[in-house]
């Protein structure tokens, strides 16, 4: 594959999906499922900062924030979707605590390098394609508030 | 093998269609029945099903890989087969999220003529509430006998250009999704990317009945009675009508089909399948808003 390095820590994850065979994928994609961390205390009772995606058919919000020039991810979905959960994980294990600007670079077609067509619907595919979309329009509406 | 007793099941058309999840708790060791989870979540499975419980995943074991159907004979009789199902086996279906994938695995397998098929009451969800036993062990049924059985398409099932027909005509459809779905406004929202149609509304002529509607919140079917006044009294849907039922593709209006058929007892219902995700990105099929001509015209 001649596709250009990916940001963050994502080649990492793209890395290990890579070559597996389906059911060894979905079980790697509910291993990141169980490994996204619990919301902090404060965003517990507080949801406001939370943005719903819509795409998603279950509730799933997510939340961005830039401390010390790091973006922090906080993802909010439900135990009964572990699919989203896995999707969240990954963007999660990829990409929090990194800069803004490497956010920002994630190409759209990053969802298709994790060659997930044959495990999970295209409909779910486009799910995480449209988180991604919202934490880059997060990033970018935080980077405009503090400039 | 007979119908679940319960009282609340006996005044559907069809009871022998529904099980509850005490009937299920006590045929679970029962050999002539297999239960088949098909969620909307392809992990929901892994994390704990029905102890016995089979996965049918709806994307990747029913539809063809290459053309957009599902399965063909030899595919449906592959899958049965792996699965431990033969033709006199009775399956029951259950899923998350109301029922929805579990009604369209169901509604799938009704194309190749299942004699019995049945949908838990409140799937998942009602299972779960009621604290009853989950398993992450995957069960390996031996490989069963199913005989070779062509897909009919006729009964249930509607095409695109049957449906244009059928809205030519007059005849009753049953749009599924929200109402900002049925309007055309869902498609309309900036910044946020699409479900993949290029334009939004209905098919002309289609009433918007919500297909959560038919259930109570905690994921059971309506009993009959409410049933009958939302679907035939209000509306007005004849026992004698074509009816067509859809929504984005075909998996939401499976739980309507299911209703209007097993439970209302209607025998001219049938699924579009392609639904808006194929009428929405059709060249010059005929849509109608709300408040605006049908262009273009019918």
């Amino acid at each position: 594959m001649n596709a250009a390095p990916l940001p963050g820590r994502l080649d990492e994850v793209v890395e290990a999906f890579a070559g597996l065979p389906r059911d060894v994928k979905l079980e790697l994609l509910l291993d990141y499922a169980n490994g996204l961390p619990p919301l902090p205390e404060a965003y517990a009772d507080d949801r406001g900062a939370f943005e719903r995606v819509h795409e998603c058919q279950t509730p799933f919000f997510v939340a961005t924030e830039l401390e010390d020039g790091r973006v922090h991810l906080y993802f909010d979905a439900p135990d009964e979707s572990p699919t989203t959960r896995g999707f969240a994980g990954i963007l999660h294990a990829g990409l929090d605590g990194e800069a803004p600007a490497e956010v920002l670079e994630v190409p759209a077609d990053f969802p298709s390098r994790l060659g997930l067509e044959e495990a999970v619907s295209p409909l779910r595919l486009r799910g995480i394609a449209a988180i991604l979309g919202v934490v880059q329009r997060q990033v970018r509406g935080r980077l405009a508030a503090e400039s | 093998m007979d119908a679940d007793p319960a009282p609340k099941l006996r005044s559907y058309a069809h009871p022998e269609r529904v099980v509850t999840t005490e009937w299920l708790a006590t045929h679970l060791d029962d050999p002539t029945v297999v239960v088949a989870e098909s969620d909307e979540d392809v992990l929901l499975y892994e994390t704990g099903h029905v102890p016995g419980a089979v996965k049918i995943d709806w994307h990747t074991d029913l539809n063809d890989p290459v053309a957009r159907d599902y399965v063909d004979a030899d595919g449906f009789a592959r899958l049965m087969s792996e699965k431990g199902i033969t033709r006199e086996t009775t399956i029951v279906f259950y899923g998350d999220n109301f029922n929805w994938w579990a009604a369209y695995a169901l509604w799938v397998t009704s194309l190749f003529g299942h004699p019995d098929v049945r949908l838990l009451d409140g799937g998942r969800q009602k299972w779960i509430a009621e604290g009853r036993e989950l398993t992450t062990a995957a069960p390996h049924p031996e490989p069963a006998e199913y005989p070779r059985i062509e897909r009919d398409d006729s009964r249930i099932r509607a095409f695109r250009d049957q449906v244009l027909a059928h809205a030519r005509n007059g005849g009753r459809l049953v749009d599924v999704r929200s109402p900002g779905e049925y309007s055309g406004e869902l498609l309309h929202m900036p910044d946020y990317p699409q479900e993949g149609a290029l334009r939004g509304g209905h098919i002309p002529g289609a009433s918007n009945v919500p297909w959560k509607t038919a259930a109570n919140d905690d994921g059971t079917f309506k009993d009959a009675a409410e049933l009958r006044r939302i679907y035939l009294e209000e509306l007005g849907l004849g026992a004698e009508d074509e009816v067509v039922a859809y929504c984005r593709i075909g998996e939401r209006s499976s739980h309507t089909w299911f209703v209007l058929t097993h439970l209302l007892g209607l025998e001219g219902v049938r699924n579009y399948d392609g639904s808006w995700v194929e009428w929405g990105n059709a060249v010059a099929v005929p849509i109608e808003r709300p408040g605006q001509p049908v262009r273009p015209p019918l």
